[in-house]
């Protein structure tokens, strides 16, 4: 086996016998980079020095026997995770030079753990979209097949984990923006409950939506990751303080007696042939390891993609209002009075898909509209959350499609921006009910593209999804399947 | 149509976007389908429903007014498009 095709655990357990050092690996992921990333377009730094020195470092803790979990494990992560003097971009040229004074809460405490920045990773523009093609810095190819997307707005997050360029990364999901790649590249997604992880130096696209998580080879990994992440942050008043169980004992391969909800909204007439298949066989399996299934019904689901793009706009609209060419990011040139350097600024800085986004957001806040637009839209999103609240009286967890087809070409979807927002049915009503969602690898279409299965949780049960998400992976075999680059 | 030219160029002011003649005849299309399509959440009445602004129940965040370590000028200063000693520097603000 190849140093890069180790998981998390796996490296971990070389590193502490000696048997590799953490600048071999390190090194190993960089000469993968270098050799797949002309194809992929996965990042958009590398950190080579930055990471080589981190790796050495990490070998000096090993070597005293002060190791953790992540000592020495070269990771990458999407960049719009703020990271200490190395420069942050969020995916759009507004950001093109900017270099943080300090790391977000999410990688501070990697960093502690002695985890090695590898660089930063390709995204939609500031997390808004669903193909990685909204990117200013070209648009991310799936390992699988370099013609499709690889999805987003974490494809670069995505797309590492399945070209083998990192160990494991960290994506951000607002609307299934980590769930949704990895489906598409067949890794283990997770969007922990909001709340659960600190946002603090994350940049932020739709505040009440946006959360953190792990992308991985595996759920062990995906533990792991959430472990190290998750917990209260006194710079993040959102995060909740509840104690962080070791994520790493609910890998029990076993699911007797689990009861397993099958929304009917989900299992449309609509549906891919290959993502149905896939479906249908997880239900066989998972009937196989004892769980027991329930026929529910989320009767608002058909509301949740308009519901959502109501309320995610009027958000950006706002938090994106501090992009004014002030203090950082870009500066017109041509602007001899302040409104107008805000307006050019803004016009020069942001990409199409984040203008409409903006216009979308402001016109439904604006007077005159407020009430009929982003009221509303928060009142449809009580129902949308009662739905699952009611589901969870009789279920333990909800198991659905992570997206209603495999990975598009690249190109097919750009002109039409709402069948580009439909394409995240599946995986929005989770967000807009705050509760956890994982994407797991659950089959091949006939084109040789993955397909994820979502494990759907009640707020604060990643425990039961992660448990739920390793007796599949130890019945199957789609997450050792590998791109072939 | 559900919004008109006008409209979008009076939102680009206030989302101080400078758009172009053809971006505008651009949003006001793709924003007219859009506003069709989320039109259907009028379909559901909720009268007594309770806005969600928040995912997880929450109480005010408090903390103690207590001095703390920061960023520090240079630090706040390092990104700025332009400085002049210890301040950002902007064109003319009145017009």
């Amino acid at each position: 086996m190849e140093i890069f095709e180790l998981t998390i655990h796996q490296l971990h357990e070389k590193l502490k016998k000696k048997e590799l050092s953490s600048v071999e690996a390190t090194t190993a992921m960089l000469s993968r980079i270098k050799a797949t990333d002309e194809k992929i377009n996965a990042f958009i730094t590398i950190c080579e020095d930055g990471a080589l020195a981190a790796a050495k470092e990490a070998d000096s803790r090993i070597a005293k026997g002060d190791g953790a979990l992540l000592t020495g494990i070269p990771l990458a992560l999407k960049d719009i995770f703020l990271t200490k003097g190395v420069k942050t971009t969020c995916g759009s040229k507004i950001l093109g030079n900017f270099v943080p004074p300090y790391s977000s809460t999410a990688w501070s405490k990697l960093e502690e753990q002695g985890a090695v920045l590898l660089g930063k990773l390709n995204q939609d523009e500031f997390a808004m979209g669903s193909s990685s093609e909204g990117s200013a810095f070209g648009p991310t190819r799936n390992p699988w097949n370099t013609d499709c997307i690889p999805g987003g707005s974490s494809g670069g997050s995505g797309a590492a984990v399945a070209a083998q360029q990192a160990i494991a990364t960290l994506g951000t999901d607002t609307g299934g923006s980590i769930r949704q790649p990895a489906s598409h590249c067949g890794c283990v997604g997770l969007k922990p409950t909001y709340g659960r992880v600190s946002r603090y130096g994350v940049i932020a696209y739709a505040s009440s939506l946006d959360q953190v998580g792990p992308m991985t080879r595996d759920v062990r990994d995906a533990a792991i990751m959430l472990g190290a992440i998750a917990g209260y942050d006194p710079a993040d008043s959102t995060s909740v303080d509840r104690p962080v169980p070791d994520y790493t004992t609910a890998l029990i391969p076993d699911v007797k007696g689990l009861k397993i909800g099958l929304p009917k909204e989900y299992y449309i007439d609509g549906l891919d042939a290959d993502v149905k298949k896939a479906m249908d066989l997880a239900i066989e399996t998972y009937r196989g390891l004892g769980a027991e299934f329930v026929d529910i019904s989320l009767p608002h689901t058909d509301y949740a993609v308009a519901c959502y793009y109501l309320i995610a706009t009027a958000e950006a609209s706002s938090n994106l209002a501090r992009y004014d060419g002030v203090r950082f990011g870009h500066r017109t040139e041509d602007a001899a009075a302040l409104k107008e350097m805000y307006m050019k600024s803004r016009a020069e800085g942001f990409g199409t898909e984040v203008k409409r986004r903006i216009m979308l957001g402001t016109y439904a806040l604006s007077s005159g509209y407020y009430d009929a637009y982003y009221i509303k839209a928060q009142k449809v999103r009580t129902l949308i959350m009662q739905d699952f609240l009611k589901a969870f009286e009789t279920v333990d967890l909800i198991l659905t499609p992570v997206a209603p087809t495999p990975a598009f070409k690249i190109g097919e979807k750009v002109s039409d921006p709402l069948q580009m927002y439909l394409s995240d049915i599946f995986t929005i009503p989770v967000n807009l009910a705050g509760t956890c969602g994982m994407s797991i690898p659950a089959g091949m279409s006939s084109t040789g593209l993955p397909i994820g299965l979502q494990l759907i949780g009640r707020p604060f049960g990643e425990e039961t999804i992660i448990r739920a998400g390793y007796a599949f992976e130890q019945a199957t075999q789609w997450h050792r399947m590998k791109a072939v680059l | 149509m559900r919004i008109t030219q006008k409209e979008v160029e009076h939102v680009a002011t206030l989302a101080r976007l400078k758009l172009g003649p053809e971006e505008i005849t651009t949003f006001t299309s793709q924003m007219d389908a859009i506003l069709s399509y989320v039109d259907k959440l009028s379909e559901l009445n909720t009268d007594d429903i309770v806005p969600t602004s928040h995912a997880v129940p929450m109480e005010n965040a408090f903390r103690a007014d207590e001095v703390r370590p920061s960023l520090g000028t240079d630090g706040a200063l390092a990104n700025a498009p332009d400085r002049v000693e210890g301040f950002f520097r902007v064109p003319k603000v009145i017009e």
